[in-house]
Parts: structure tokens; C-alpha cells; sequence
């Protein structure tokens, strides 16, 4: 019976094919450092579920953004683990992602004809940097708030545009419900959308060229 | 390449996917559970005040004469503290005894008020008559009207704000 539902489906989605195609590819010998593309994967499934479920309670408003991460962290079943890991995930996330860079650096992963990736990649590091900045603002504590202040008055130190640059930041010339607003929405919409779609362009050239081999001494 | 023997071992493969499914399973319950008390968990919690409310001196309740009562509770709802407008009718049934009844009509929990000249409870939403006992006279309430748990100390009456099925 399973077989038949199995082959009813395969024969209209194609899965036997998405499966040797994706799976089943020809890798070269490779060693533990060609993990972390995938670490990196899996970490990023891992916010993005944990944080849909965040979104259940969290609240992006100054007079209630903090209470109701203290509602979470303290009144309720395991908000602390789902909070834990979202937190714990996010620091992971932005490690792993770094080391991946690394590995595609020192072992030349970059080159002919992986430029493309390497650039897509380059992108997502910066996003995932950016993930870490605007998530830090929303449990409005003292910490999140003075940290944004310093982040975006940096920001504001670019010559000419600075100023601009840091109203944009914060919808105004200071930290207020403005700011934690757009950089929630920046958070759950606009860099996960834009996560979503060069990853999916990465692994897409990733299938499609297949991973370097390690160099070898010649090389 | 040794030729394929069958073999009663298991194979890598066959190994890998059994010791996948299994780390697999396990991350999913010890993942799984959580999520799910993590969602459902405010609909569990009771809700329920045991504190005692004081209604008045029974003497200033009219004999056989239903006197709306309101009182106000707050719950603490995640982050919020809500304030909630409850109403009951107060009935003397005797010098020492007293009856309290819910002023949500149990059809669809519309507010209910007594008609003095009719001598009814009048429901304003499905046109539902209560008598003055709390019982279904004519409309589509399933049951009488909730009774709320009353005691008398010191010639004062108390109320217990959780609502019982008649």
C-alpha cells in the first residue's frame, strides 16, 4: 500500500530523480570542514522555527516588548528552551557561517566556477550579520537598547550620509517604537525573504556544479 | 572489490539510515513535545479565583426580588493585566438563606435582566425568558442560569466567582 501511494506520487513529483539529483550526487573525498555549509543550514531551519513560534508571544511594542520576553522566558511551558535556542542558535548561526566562509577560502572553494556562489555566500554572511543586529533590539532590555544606540551611531559615522543613514535605522533621530517596529520587521520578513531566496540560489549552484575537490600539493 | 556476499551483518547504508531515523525520532519528540506545551500551555492554565467576594449585608437585599450585583476581577492574561465587569443577581430567598445567579444567558453568554412588571429574565439577544429560579421559560438556552456559590458570615454575603451549572 505505501508502495503504491510512493510510486502515485513519484511518477507525478519526480521524487526518485529530486533524490538522486540532490543526494546521490558525486562528491569528491572531502573531511569533517565540508560540514559546515550544512551546520549552517541546519541552524538556519532552526531559527527560523523556533522564532515563527517566539512570534506567538512576543509583542514589538516598548511598553510591552520586555514583559512579554519575561512572559515567555518565565510564565510559560518551555518558553525558556524555545527562547534558549532561537538565542543559543543565533550566536551558533553567525560562528558557523563565518568557519564555512573560512573552509571556502583557505581550500579554494571559490574559484571557476563557483564565483557565483562564493558572492551569494558573501551576501548571506552579511545577512545573517544582520539577523544578529536587528534581533539583538527586540527583548528591549537595557542591553538590547544601548547596543542598538551604539550600532546605529556608528552607522551614522559614514561621512555625508551618516545622518541619513541613522534616522533611516531608527525611523527618527532617537530609539523609540519607530525602531523597535522596523527592525522586527527586518527580523521576520524582509532578511528572511532575502535569506531564503540566496540560499536557495546557493544550494541550487551547489547541486548543479558540485562541491570542490580538496587541492592537492600540486596545485 | 570483493564480490557481493550476502550477509546476515547489516550494511552501511542500511546502518546509516537506522542510526538516522532513530537520532531523527529522538530529536523530534524531545523537540516535538516542548512546541506543543510551549503552544497549548495558556489554553491549560485555570483561570479560577477562590477568593471569597463580599456582596453586601443580606438585610439590604429586598425579599424574592432579583437585585443585579457587579463586581470586577482581574486576570493576569501572559503580559497584560485584564479587568473584567461581571454581573449576578442577587435573590433572598429567606432571613438566612440567599441565592446568586449568573447574568449570562447560557445560550451565548448575551447579558440577561430582569423584568420586574413580567417577572421573568429577559434575554436581549434571542428573546430567551428565565424565571425568577433561573429556569428556561421559552428560547434556545440549553440550561438554567449558572448559580454562584454563596456563604453568609456575620450577616454579610459572600460570592465565590466561579460560576456553576445549575
Amino acid at each position: 500500500m505505501a508502495e503504491k501511494i510512493f510510486t502515485w506520487l513519484d511518477e507525478r513529483l519526480g521524487l526518485e530523480t529530486i533524490y538522486g539529483v540532490v543526494l546521490d550526487r558525486k562528491v569528491p573525498k572531502v573531511n569533517w570542514w565540508f560540514t559546515l555549509g550544512s551546520a549552517s543550514l541546519f541552524l538556519f531551519i532552526m531559527q527560523g522555527t523556533t522564532g515563527i513560534f517566539l512570534t506567538m508571544y512576543y509583542v514589538p511594542d516598548p511598553t510591552k516588548a520586555y514583559d512579554s520576553v519575561e512572559y515567555i522566558m518565565n510564565g510559560l511551558a518551555f518558553g525558556w528552551l524555545i527562547r534558549g535556542m532561537h538565542h543559543w542558535g543565533a550566536t551558533l548561526m553567525v560562528l558557523f557561517v563565518f568557519l564555512h566562509m573560512l573552509r571556502t577560502f583557505y581550500f579554494g572553494a571559490y574559484k571557476y566556477p563557483r564565483e557565483l556562489t562564493w558572492l551569494t555566500g558573501v551576501i548571506l554572511l552579511l545577512l545573517t550579520l544582520g539577523m544578529g543586529f536587528t534581533g539583538y533590539l527586540l527583548p528591549w532590555n537595557q542591553r538590547a537598547y544601548w547596543a542598538t544606540t551604539v550600532g546605529t551611531a556608528i552607522a551614522g559615522s559614514v561621512p555625508f550620509v551618516g545622518d541619513f543613514i541613522l534616522k533611516v535605522l531608527r525611523g527618527g533621530p532617537d530609539l523609540s517604537a519607530l525602531t523597535l517596529t522596523r527592525f522586527f520587521s527586518a527580523h521576520i520578513w524582509m532578511l528572511p525573504a532575502a535569506l531564503v531566496a540566496l540560499i536557495s540560489t546557493h544550494l541550487y549552484m551547489i547541486v548543479r556544479l558540485g562541491i570542490s575537490h580538496i587541492p592537492g600539493e600540486d596545485e | 572489490m570483493a564480490a557481493k556476499v550476502k550477509s546476515s551483518h547489516m550494511s552501511r547504508r542500511e546502518f546509516t539510515k537506522v542510526v538516522s531515523a532513530f537520532l531523527g525520532g529522538i530529536m523530534g519528540v524531545t523537540l516535538g513535545i516542548p512546541i506543543i506545551g510551549y503552544v497549548i500551555g495558556p489554553a491549560l492554565k485555570s483561570q479560577g479565583s477562590d477568593e471569597w467576594i463580599p456582596v453586601g449585608p443580606l438585610e439590604n437585599f429586598p425579599l424574592n426580588e432579583p437585585t443585579l450585583f457587579t463586581f470586577n476581577l482581574t486576570q493576569v492574561n501572559g503580559w497584560e493585566r485584564t479587568t473584567n465587569s461581571y454581573g449576578a443577581y442577587v435573590l433572598r430567598t429567606s432571613d438566612t438563606s440567599v441565592e446568586i445567579r449568573s447574568n449570562r444567558c447560557t445560550h451565548l453568554s448575551c447579558r440577561v435582566a430582569w423584568d420586574d412588571a413580567e417577572q421573568v429574565y429577559k434575554c436581549p439577544c434571542h428573546n430567551a425568558r428565565f424565571d425568577i429560579e433561573g429556569e428556561v421559560l421559552y428560547g434556545p438556552p440549553p440550561r438554567p442560569l449558572d448559580i454562584y456559590e454563596t456563604k453568609i458570615e456575620n450577616g454579610v454575603v459572600y460570592l465565590n466567582p466561579t460560576p456553576k451549572e445549575a
